[in-house]
């Protein structure tokens, strides 16, 4: 398994999360979670302004072995989705960290991200 | 967990091990859409040894499976090929799918699938023991499957072989036939394991790269391919299976298993249909669906690689409108009815 990036946050259903400069979240899934997927095939994305509590279900990933919703690992506003996985959605299987990404979102309660499982516990969720 | 005897071989080349029907086999090497795209395009090299290889003995073979198939086993008697049929039990209902293959003088072979293996070997047995057949259940053996417009020219590099289609060719405990799980041309290679291992490491040499079982199912439902278990269990039988054509009840006095039931079923009300979507999202096996006048069930559903859309098998009426539709997470989808060998429908 690639190295699990160290300044993501997760959530044990293997979305991860990552503050960026300008306090939004940017939101995907982690890489062993496309593993288990395998190749992906179909996305499902939000419709940008739509509200979303904590561990709400927002996306929907489809292999061509399954479908899998995609849960927010923070509450609040979606501001931008990655377009690209529309018609590229094997991106999520090449770099499921950076290109991959699914939703930006603007979070209502910025704590929110500090209770989420860090890359450590993320990987022991991961190997379990 | 059983494991064939390339376990370590699918293991050192990353290959994702599942528990398939009690056997730990590679459902893909990294991406089964490469997989399966390298097999329609190129080749590619399958270890199947998971299903089960019976060899019969005894002077009766042909008389035994005149009664076990529903298909006739007269017309590959002493042709040196391979003849698809289901199994079936007195009812008519379909209790698996197999390959017999003529291996010459009176001597057949039956492979079937790998989850009823037990029920087969209790059901032959049962059936053999009335016409004095032995069923040498081949507990140990290799079956390569080599899949792919190339593969011909793969096989010519290991031996020189002309057969063809259904064609069997056998030398000592070797043996190839020009069948496959795959729509595309192919073979199929039967040995003991020691020959196996030899031969599986030869065709990786030339570069033939492993497919594992995740293509194999896309591939098989491109070429509309029935999978048992799936698209036709114990309660369908061969006229709602899109498998009229192998049963033969030309031959009056040949009175094999299932026939009367049958003779009752021919113009059954259900039929297994393809079906494909261009909508967005993957119906699955299980998922039902609606056309005017009627309602069906997926048998079989997949995203396919090479027509890069939705597709799959359904058991609905026989007189079914072209157009159905279906549920995906609460968002309605048109579905197109079609006939089952998409590789010709959707070309």
């Amino acid at each position: 398994m690639a190295d699990i990036p160290n300044n993501l946050k997760f959530l044990d259903s293997h979305e991860w999360a990552r503050l960026e400069d300008d306090g939004t979240v940017t939101v995907g899934i982690s890489d062993h979670a496309q593993e288990l997927l395998g190749d992906i095939v179909f996305v499902e994305l939000p419709d940008i302004g739509k509200n979303i509590a904590k561990k709400g279900d927002i996306a929907v990933v489809e292999s061509v072995k399954a479908a899998s919703d995609v849960y927010s690992p923070v509450s609040g506003e979606i501001t931008e989705i990655n377009e690209v996985l529309n018609d590229n959605p094997e991106i999520i299987n090449a770099s499921p960290y950076d290109e991959g990404w699914f939703f930006k979102i603007k979070p209502q309660d910025i704590e929110e991200l500090a209770n989420l499982l860090d890359s450590e516990a993320y990987k022991k969720v991961s190997e379990s | 967990m059983n494991t064939t005897y390339l376990n370590a071989f699918h293991h050192a080349e990353g290959g994702n091990m599942v528990d398939f029907a009690g056997w730990e086999m590679p459902i893909n090497y990294g991406s089964q859409i490469n997989e399966h795209n390298l097999v329609r395009q190129e080749v590619g090299v399958f270890d199947v040894s998971h299903m089960a290889v019976f060899d019969l003995k005894g002077d009766n073979q042909i008389s035994f499976l005149e009664k076990l198939l529903p298909n006739n086993i007269n017309k590959i008697k002493s042709l040196k090929k391979a003849l698809y049929s289901p199994l079936l039990n007195y009812k008519g209902g379909i209790l698996d799918d197999l390959i017999v293959y003529h291996l010459g003088d009176s001597n057949f072979r039956l492979v079937s699938n790998c989850a009823t293996r037990e029920q087969n070997k209790k059901w032959f047995n049962e059936i053999a023991s009335e016409f004095n057949v032995e069923v040498d259940f081949k507990s140990d053996y290799s079956i390569i499957a080599l899949q792919g417009p190339s593969s011909k020219a793969i096989l010519d590099k290991l031996i020189q072989t002309n057969i063809k289609n259904f064609e069997v060719y056998t030398d000592s405990n070797l043996m190839i036939a020009g069948t496959g799980y795959t729509g595309e041309k192919g073979f199929e290679i039967i040995s003991d394991k020691t020959k196996g291992e030899e031969i599986w490491h030869e065709i990786i040499n030339h570069g033939v790269k492993p497919i594992g079982l995740a293509a194999r199912d896309t591939l098989r439902l491109e070429a509309g391919l029935n999978l048992y278990g799936s698209d036709m269990t114990e309660e369908n039988h061969p006229y709602d299976s899109n498998l009229s054509w192998t049963v033969d009840l030309k031959s009056k006095d040949r009175d094999f298993i299932g026939r009367d039931a049958l003779q009752t079923k021919t113009d059954s009300p259900n039929i297994l249909c393809g079906f494909y979507t261009n909508e967005r999202g993957v119906l699955r096996s299980g998922a039902k669906i609606s056309y005017e006048g009627g309602s069906g069930t997926i048998t079989s559903g997949t995203w396919s690689p090479t027509f890069k859309k939705n597709i799959g098998l359904c058991r609905i009426d026989r007189n079914h409108p072209n157009e159905g539709r279906a549920f995906l997470r609460d968002k309605e989808i048109n579905l197109f009815f079609c006939e089952t060998n998409f590789l010709k429908y959707l070309k």
